[in-house]
């Protein structure tokens, strides 16, 4: 209903550290994702990303919140439901080296999801479907047989993109899916993602840190910050009219690609470091290094509010 | 300093070469395969090879010399007794005038046996029990390792003895032993280098497409684990051998009539003083073999290790 | 007044491995002149590395050969210096940093001491003095409390001060060059523009110069007088940051611009992409390198590979379609960015504020 697919509602996610600390990976998350559309989540290390797109294909557990996906509440379900739910929701992971198992051949990789859910009972359909992915992908059929240490990190990454659409899945979570490859490898992939969006009508939550490439391809964006969303809405208008304070510090910190511009533009000096998500305080996460705190941010988290259209915001002193 | 080097080029080179029917997606350099890599590694060291010919000549006359020999092992001839090695009794005879060569070859099989069994056993036991606990982590890793924490402590030799009261002494006896013994340290490694792949990326992938724990454990995490599993099996072997000699040695194993490399060397060590060969000659093949399959299996550590030697 | 530091002539380097002979670094050429900086451009296994730390002399010549080649650091020649000569140069007037500072600091000893060790290496100060001068060197690269941070020990740093810690090592002795290797590529946006920052204000106080390895062209924009763009071992253009940025002759270069959105283009127009993938270098193609994956690629370019073209002053490239014999070619459209200092201006009050 209203084309939302997934719909993400409180969602709290908290990692215990030792036996007194709290690490509050993802606390108080909401948002919605329009069905074929890409919501692009972004932040710097530690402020939840990764942590949000694994909850949501039931790699952890949430601690709270809802998540809707199609209308129906997937938060609860049991160990046969979720098995059933994986034919829907995909995840593409970020390392080429490490996502794909060494010992099985690229043709067994892709087919593990089928051979999981029992799609195929015949060989040659199983096999014929296969090698239909290896060409999607932009691969070769003869690599149905070879192992992953022969194809380079951008081959690899496509087998895993391969493994993902394997069953037809209506949402896939991209997780950091190209930021381990080669900036030119990075320009076919991204390609090949958003041809499959269009062609299949696929749904994605692109979680990055490259800000450019975040734009590239996300309709609506999220900027996480320790474990908050901070800011969130569409893409453009984030981009060109930032509100929070850590976006237009994020937004400025980024390099372009144009020597004029990097040489004479004044930067946001954003000075300290990202803090600990381990037992974080009560008040807005960015208090310590903003410039225009005060005690109120300090004691009380902001909501996320609307401030534009399509544009919401968390911080107290956005009117 | 290109001048001087002549350009072949022509000015009608300068055409576009239309679609080139290239492989653009060729695979960068066919590489080995991780085993394969593994036997080339084995294969190439010199060490290696001595020792798996070595064994291969031990099992070759554990198989075959007891079939060939005119004697059997537990024939007794009391006015052959005590001879020392010559051309008809190639390792002369004991006591009772049962032939030695046979004998020890009869008795290579039993040690063997229960070097293989007494190492693989427990391996396997190990990785079911190591397996589950590194995989469900929590109260269920707590509860096994409590239990691997104290058992670990007792010595076998009380498992044995115990044993040994309810089923007699044996070469069942003893696998079962080291079975008892052996599974709780391989279960130990085990659990560990599970925990440390259970959030590798591609264990994760499996998880996201609806694999069983099962599917996860057996499937995606062991084959990675091989390596060490069949180091902890070669490095058993030796354990187990040693074992079984030490409790026929003291009388707890293998009983007579039926022999093994231990039981030889209990009977070699009541004569020790009069005929030395009895107890040096089963004593020099325990020792050598035991050596052998240690250095086997350091090779195979090395070997099976992706960082050294690629 | 520019005054020439470093020049590098023709180098080549293989490795030797089990299967043969990989060709690393294929025959480059470049120069480096005081207080200024020289970007290294490529992606991964393109040689940029490997290329430096020849320069060095870091790589053990069991596994690396220098086949042919000069090195020439003020006027002396590098690759015939023994190994205790070298050290002369490592660490004093040759400094160099890396991506990992986790690997790249001891664990097991205090970051002061680290210091005052390279330090004392080559000068002679006693232990009080090198101690003030690591100190001094800790503040200039903007840590706080730098007579502290003195004793402690990397693991209790973050990643951003570790790095920092690693730069205030490297600058101590005044090097003339500062090698850095992918030196911000492991750390958040916000930390790289701070480490960046802090590098720039160190080159305009001291006149060093510094050699960038990095594959983001970003970085290269904002810190970067010269470039050299790597492919396969071999230089394929060089040329200052505004040549190379808004007029840039190999496709190869065109690959890598048109590979970085632009932050002004609006989504979902498909991007300029090289299909392929990089080639083997154990058995480098005869011609030029990137013909297999060129879109303009020529018969002459599988032919033979193309020397350095002049293309104008200081600016050169390795292509066939720079010999006036070549057709008229255009780069691909939207590529190359437009020379223009508009962009996202934060620079005035922030509106929202109440």
């Amino acid at each position: 209903m209203n084309g939302q697919l997934l719909e993400v509602n409180g969602l709290k996610k908290y990692f215990k550290v030792g036996s007194r600390k709290l690490l509050k990976a993802v606390d108080d998350v909401s948002f919605q994702i329009r069905r074929g559309e890409t919501l692009g989540l972004v932040g710097e290390s530690g402020c939840g990303k990764t942590t949000v797109g694994r909850t949501l294909v039931r790699i952890y557990e949430p601690d709270a919140g809802k998540i809707l996906f199609d209308g129906q509440d997937i938060t609860g379900l049991n160990r046969r439901q979720s098995k059933e739910m994986t034919k829907r929701m995909q995840m593409i992971f970020q390392d080429p080296y490490a996502s794909l198992n060494a010992f099985y051949t690229v043709g067994e990789i892709i087919g593990e999801g089928l051979d999981i859910h029992r799609i195929y009972p015949t060989k040659k359909d199983r096999e014929a479907r296969i090698l239909e992915l290896l060409e999607m992908v932009g691969l070769h059929r003869d690599h149905i047989n070879r192992f992953p240490h022969e194809f380079s990190g951008g081959q690899r990454q496509r087998v895993g993109i391969a493994r993902a659409l394997a069953l037809n899945p209506e949402f896939i979570v991209c997780d950091e899916a190209i930021s381990a490859l080669d900036v030119s490898i990075q320009a076919q992939i991204i390609n090949m993602l958003m041809q499959f969006q269009q062609e299949m009508g696929l749904t994605y939550l692109f979680i990055a840190h490259d800000l450019s490439m975040v734009r590239h391809i996300s309709t609506r964006t999220a900027v996480m910050y320790v474990g908050t969303i901070v800011e969130y809405g569409d893409t453009e208008e984030i981009y060109q009219h930032p509100l929070h304070p850590y976006t237009r510090g994020l937004l400025s910190a980024v390099p372009t690609a144009n020597p004029d511009y990097e040489r004479t533009h004044k930067r946001i000096l954003m000075e300290g470091e990202v803090p600990s998500p381990i037992n974080p305080g009560t008040g807005c996460r960015f208090a310590a290094r903003c410039p225009y705190a005060d005690a109120k941010c300090r004691l009380e988290l902001p909501p996320l509010k609307e401030a534009a259209a399509n544009h919401r915001v968390a911080c107290h002193k956005v009117s | 300093m290109e001048a001087n080097k002549k350009s072949i080029i022509t000015a009608a080179d300068f055409v576009r070469i239309a679609d080139k029917e290239k492989k653009k997606e060729d695979i960068v350099r066919p590489g080995m395969s991780y085993w394969a890599n593994v036997l080339r590694k084995m294969v190439t060291n010199k060490i290696a090879v001595i020792c798996f010919i070595y064994t291969m000549i031990i099992i070759g006359f554990a198989i075959l010399a007891p079939i060939l020999s005119p004697y059997n092992y537990d024939t007794t001839a009391l006015t052959e007794g005590n001879l020392s090695p010559n051309s008809t009794h190639w390792f002369g005879t004991d006591t009772v005038g049962r032939d030695l060569w046979t004998r020890v070859w009869v008795g290579a099989r039993v040690s063997l046996l229960i070097g293989l069994f007494g190492s693989i056993v427990p391996e396997i036991v190990g990785i079911l029990v190591g397996g589950i606990a590194g995989y469900f982590g929590g109260w269920v890793d707590m509860v096994i390792m409590r239990i691997i924490d104290v058992g670990i402590c007792i010595p076998s030799l009380v498992y044995v003895t115990m044993l040994m009261l309810f089923m007699g002494a044996g070469p069942v006896t003893i696998i079962l032993a080291l079975a008892l013994t052996g599974w709780m340290g391989s279960a130990r490694s085990v659990r560990g280098r599970i925990m440390q792949f259970k959030n590798r990326e591609f264990v994760l992938a499996s998880r996201a497409l609806g694999g069983s724990p099962f599917r996860l454990i057996f499937k995606d995490i062991l084959p990675n684990i091989m390596g060490q599993i069949v180091v902890g099996i070669t490095s058993g072997i030796p354990q187990a051998i040693f074992m079984e000699a030490y409790l026929s040695f003291i009388g707890m194993g293998v009983q007579s009539p039926m022999t093994s490399w231990g039981q030889l060397s209990q009977t070699g060590v009541n004569v020790f003083r009069i005929y030395p060969y009895q107890l040096y000659i089963p004593s020099i093949i325990i020792s050598l073999t035991i050596l052998v399959f240690y250095i086997f299996g350091n090779c195979l550590r090395d070997a099976l290790d992706p960082k050294l030697g690629n | 007044m520019e005054e020439r530091l470093l020049t590098v002539n023709d180098l080549k380097v293989s490795f030797r491995t089990y299967a043969g002979e990989v060709q690393a670094v294929r025959g480059i050429s470049f120069y480096l002149n005081k207080g200024e900086t020289l970007a290294v451009v490529g992606e991964s296994g393109c040689g940029k590395s490997v290329s430096m730390q020849s320069v060095m002399r870091l790589l053990p010549d069991k596994y690396a050969m220098v086949k042919s080649g000069s090195v020439t650091f003020k006027e002396e020649n590098i690759l015939s210096k023994t190994d205790k000569e070298m050290e002369h140069y490592r660490g004093n007037e040759l400094a160099m940093i890396f991506q990992d500072s986790m690997t790249a600091l001891n664990p097991t000893m205090r970051v002061g001491r680290q210091m005052s060790e390279g330090i004392r290496k080559h000068r002679k100060m006693s232990p009080g003095e090198a101690k003030k001068l690591a100190v001094e060197m800790l503040g200039e690269v903007g840590l706080p409390n730098p007579e502290q941070l003195f004793y402690r020990y990397p693991h209790t740093l973050s990643g951003g001060q570790r790095q920092r810690v690693m730069i205030a090592m490297a600058i101590s002795l005044k090097p003339g060059i500062l090698f850095a290797d992918e030196p911000t590529t492991a750390l958040d946006v916000t930390m790289q523009a701070q480490i960046l920052d802090i590098m720039n204000e160190l080159k305009d106080h001291t006149d060093m110069a510094i050699i960038l390895i990095t594959h983001d062209l970003g970085v290269v924009a904002r810190m970067a007088d010269r470039i050299a763009v790597m492919y396969a071992g071999q230089i394929v253009e060089t040329g200052t940051a505004r040549q190379i940025f808004y007029e840039p002759k190999h496709p190869y270069t065109w690959g890598l611009l048109g590979a970085m959105p632009d932050m002004k283009q609006a989504r979902s127009t498909k991007m300029y992409s090289i299909p392929g993938n990089p080639p083997d270098l154990f058995a480098p193609p005869p011609g030029c390198t990137f013909a297999s994956r060129c879109a303009y690629c020529m018969k002459a370019c599988v032919k033979e590979s193309p020397a350095g073209m002049k293309v104008s002053e200081g600016h050169l490239a390795n292509c066939w379609l720079l010999d006036e014999r070549s057709p008229v070619t255009r780069p691909p459209e939207g590529v190359i960015p437009a020379p223009s200092a508009d962009g996202l201006d934060m620079s005035g009050e922030w509106e929202g504020f109440t």
